[in-house]
C-alpha cells in the first residue's frame, strides 16, 4: 500500500489510554480556543482582547462567576439526562424542545392562577415542567419503540414544533394584556419564584436540585443494577433481549430521564432568573448540552465540570460581545469546533499513530 | 381550483431544497455513511451563495462558492468521522452547529438583504395547458436538479459506479477485500454530499426566497435526512417525497389565500409534523427498510 508510506496509520492499542480518555476535552478546548482566536484575528477582532474577556473574565470577576453558575444548572440538568440515553444508543437531540414544553408546562400555574401565593407554587411548577419534558419526550419513545422511528429525527421535529408552540401562546391565549403587545406573559409573583441562595447574585436553589440530580446520576449509571441493564439494553439489544433486558424499556427510559430533566431545567428558566414566559427562554441550551454531555465523557461527574465550562463560554460569550465586539454567532461557531476537536482527540484514547518508517519495520 | 394550480406552479421549486440536499445526501448514505450535518452544511452554503449574489457576483459563482464550501465543511466531517473513527452521529451534529455557526458569522450584516433571484423558463406549448401549465414554468435550477435525480437514478440503476457505492455501503469488508479502496470512496462520496446541501442552500437563499435572515434554512436540512428514510433509499422515491414537501409547505399559504383561519404557528409547523407522521408510517413497515435499507449505515470501518 503506497498511501500508508504517506499517511501515518491508526493502530489499535491494547487497552484504551485513560490518561487521554481525562486529556482530550482539555486538548479540545486549547486547540478550538486557538482556532477561534485565529478566526476573530482574520476577523479584524483583538484577540487578546477577545480572550480577555471570553476566557478571563468569567472566572476572575465574581459578578460574573455568578452568572457562570447560574447559567451551570440547566446546562447540567440537560446534559446528566442525555447522558444517561447516550450511554444507551439513544441519540435523543430533542433537548430543546423539552426544555420548552417544560418551561411552558411550568409557566401555566403562575399565568392562570397570578394571584396564588404560597411557598409550594415553585415547587409544584417546577414538578409540572419535568413532567411536560418527559411527556414530549415520551412521543419521541414512542415513535422508536413502537414504530421503530429514528429517534435523532423525531425529537428533533419535535423541538422544531415546541418553539412554535411557544409562539402561538405568547402571540396569543397567554400574551400580556398589559405588556405592550411584546410576545410574552405576565410577570410572575413572587412565589412562582425559585430562592435565591447567594445574596445579591441571581442564583438560584435549582442548581443545587442540579447538583443533587447529577449525584443521582452517578449512583444510577456508575453504582446501580437498573443503570447497567439501560446501559447493555441500548449497547447489544439482543445480549440484553436473552438476559431479560429489554430494548425497548432502555428506549422509553432513555428518553423520559432526558425529558424529565430538560423539562426541570426549563421550569427553573422560567421560574428563575427570567420569572415570566418569553420567546428567548432559552439561548439554545438543548443544544449546548448535547456539547456537554460528550465533552464530560458521558460520565455524571465529568459532566459536571465541562457544564462549568460550558456556562463560562456563554458567560465569556456575551462579555466579549459588549467589550470586544464579537458577534454572538462566533459562540456557535466555538461550540461546533469544540466538539469536533474534542471527537477528534477521543480517537486517540483507542488508537495510537503509527508513522510509516516505524511501520514497515514493525510487524505489519 | 385555484389553490390546485397554485400548488402544481410552486412545488418544484419549494421541493428543490429538500430535493438537492437528500439526493446528496442519499449518495454517502448509500455508501453507508450517515451525515448528520446536513442542515449546517446548507446553512453555511446559503450564506456563501447570499453573500456572492449580493456583491454582484451572480449565481452561477454563487452557487459554485456555496458547493465548494458544503464540499470542505463535509469533508471535514469525512476526516474525523472516516479518517479518525469518531462517532458518526456526534460529528455530523458538531458540524451541524459549526455550519450554523459560520452562516450566522458570515451572514450578520445582510440580516434582512434582499437579491434579485432567477428568471423562470417556460416549456413551449406545455406551459400553455390549462392548470397544469404553471408545472412547465421553472427557474434553470429547478431542470438542473430534475437532470441531477435522473442522473443519480441512472448512476445506481445502471452504472459500474453505483454499484461500488452501494457494495461499500452494504459490505464495506468484501469490497475492501476485492482491492476497492472503501474510505476513499466514502470520503468522495460525502463530499458530493456537502456539495448537494451546499447547492441546495444556495437555491433557498438566492432563487428561492431571495432574502438574508438568519436560520433561513429553517429545519429543511433535517427534512432532507427525513426524506432519505422515507423514500426508503431509492431515488425516484426520495423526489416523490421532495414534492410531497414542496406541496406540504405551500398547501398552508393556499389555506389561507382561500380563505380558512389557521394560526400561523401550525402553518409553520407543518411539514415537522408531517414528517413526524409519515417517519412513523414508513418506519413501521420493517419489511420496506429491510429489502432497501443500507446494511452498515453509520458503522465505522477501518481497514
Amino acid at each position: 500500500m503506497s498511501a500508508a508510506r504517506i499517511w501515518p496509520k491508526l493502530m489499535k492499542r491494547e487497552r484504551p489510554s485513560l490518561s487521554i480518555k481525562i486529556l482530550a476535552p482539555l486538548v479540545a478546548l486549547v486547540v478550538a480556543t486557538l482556532i477561534n482566536l485565529l478566526l476573530y484575528l482574520v476577523m479584524g477582532k483583538d484577540p487578546v482582547a477577545v480572550f480577555h474577556a471570553m476566557i478571563l473574565e468569567p472566572f476572575i470577576s465574581f459578578p460574573s462567576f455568578s452568572e457562570v453558575l447560574l447559567k451551570t444548572g440547566p446546562l447540567l440538568l440537560i446534559a446528566e439526562g442525555l447522558a444517561i440515553g447516550y450511554r444507551a444508543k439513544v441519540f435523543n437531540i430533542g433537548a430543546e424542545g423539552q426544555f420548552i414544553i417544560g418551561a411552558i408546562f411550568a409557566s401555566a400555574l403562575p399565568v392562570w392562577y397570578p394571584m396564588a401565593t404560597g411557598q409550594w407554587i415553585w415547587p409544584t411548577m417546577l414538578l409540572a415542567g419535568a413532567i411536560g419534558g418527559a411527556l414530549w419526550a415520551g412521543i419521541t419513545a414512542f415513535w422508536r419503540v413502537r414504530l421503530r422511528a429514528n429517534e435523532i429525527l423525531v425529537s428533533l421535529m419535535l423541538s422544531l414544533v415546541a418553539a412554535q408552540v411557544l409562539n402561538y401562546l405568547l402571540l396569543g391565549p397567554w400574551k400580556d394584556p398589559n405588556g405592550f403587545n411584546f410576545p410574552q406573559s405576565v410577570m410572575f409573583q413572587y412565589d412562582a419564584m425559585v430562592p435565591l441562595i447567594i445574596p445579591g447574585t441571581r442564583v438560584n436553589a435549582s442548581l443545587l436540585i442540579a447538583v443533587a440530580l447529577a449525584l443521582m446520576a452517578y449512583v444510577f449509571m456508575q453504582k446501580s443494577f437498573m443503570g447497567y441493564k439501560l446501559e447493555v439494553g441500548g449497547l447489544a439489544p439482543r445480549a440484553a433481549g436473552y438476559a431479560g433486558f429489554s430494548e425497548g424499556r432502555a428506549i422509553w427510559l432513555s428518553l423520559l430521564i432526558g425529558g424529565f430533566a430538560a423539562g426541570l431545567a426549563g421550569a427553573a428558566e422560567v421560574a428563575g432568573p427570567i420569572g415570566q414566559l418569553q420567546r428567548s427562554i432559552s439561548t439554545g441550551y438543548g443544544y449546548a448540552a448535547i456539547i456537554v454531555a460528550y465533552l464530560g465523557g458521558l460520565h455524571p461527574i465529568g459532566i459536571v465540570f465541562s457544564s462549568v465550562v460550558m456556562a463560562a463560554i456563554y458567560i465569556g460569550g456575551d462579555n466579549a460581545l459588549v467589550s470586544a465586539d464579537l458577534p454572538i454567532a462566533a459562540v456557535r461557531v466555538f461550540l461546533g469546533s469544540l466538539l469536533l476537536s474534542y471527537l477528534m482527540a477521543m480517537t486517540f484514547v483507542r488508537y495510537r499513530l503509527v508513522f510509516a518508517r516505524q511501520a514497515i519495520g514493525g510487524a505489519t | 381550483m385555484i389553490a390546485l394550480e397554485f400548488i402544481l406552479s410552486g412545488m418544484l421549486a419549494a421541493a428543490t431544497p429538500f430535493l438537492l440536499a437528500a439526493l446528496g445526501e442519499l449518495v454517502g448514505e448509500r455508501a453507508g455513511v450517515l451525515n448528520l450535518g446536513v442542515e449546517g452544511v446548507m446553512a453555511l452554503g446559503a450564506a456563501i451563495a447570499f453573500i456572492i449574489v449580493y456583491h454582484g457576483g451572480g449565481h452561477i459563482l454563487a452557487f459554485a462558492g456555496a458547493g465548494l464550501a458544503g464540499a470542505l465543511l463535509s469533508l471535514l466531517f469525512a476526516f474525523a468521522a472516516l479518517g479518525l473513527q469518531a462517532n458518526q452521529v456526534a460529528a455530523g451534529l458538531a458540524i451541524g452547529i459549526l455550519g450554523q455557526g459560520l452562516s450566522a458569522l458570515f451572514g450578520k450584516t445582510y440580516e434582512s438583504l434582499t437579491v434579485k433571484g432567477l428568471q423562470k423558463l417556460a416549456i413551449p406549448g406545455l406551459s400553455d395547458l390549462p392548470v397544469v401549465g404553471g408545472l412547465f414554468v421553472q427557474d434553470i435550477v429547478v431542470w438542473l436538479s430534475l437532470a441531477a435525480t435522473l442522473a443519480i437514478w441512472t448512476t445506481f440503476a445502471f452504472t459500474k459506479t453505483g454499484l461500488l457505492l452501494r457494495a461499500v455501503g452494504e459490505n464495506p469488508k468484501a469490497a475492501h477485500s476485492i482491492g476497492y479502496p472503501v474510505i476513499a470512496i466514502r470520503v468522495a462520496a460525502v463530499a458530493f454530499g456537502g456539495l448537494m446541501s451546499g447547492f441546495a442552500g444556495a437555491y433557498a437563499a438566492t432563487v428561492y426566497t431571495p432574502l438574508w435572515a438568519d436560520g433561513m434554512i429553517a429545519g429543511r436540512g433535517w427534512i432532507a435526512l427525513a426524506l432519505v428514510v422515507f423514500g426508503t433509499w431509492l431515488t425516484a422515491r426520495i423526489f416523490l417525497g421532495a414534492c410531497l414537501f414542496g406541496a406540504v409547505s405551500l398547501a398552508g399559504l393556499a389555506a389561507q389565500a382561500g380563505g380558512v383561519e389557521l394560526p400561523s404557528q401550525l402553518l409553520a409547523s407543518m411539514p415537522y409534523l408531517v414528517t413526524i407522521i409519515v417517519l412513523g408510517i414508513i418506519s413501521s413497515n420493517r419489511r420496506l427498510l429491510k429489502l432497501n435499507g443500507v446494511a452498515s449505515l453509520g458503522e465505522p470501518f477501518k481497514p
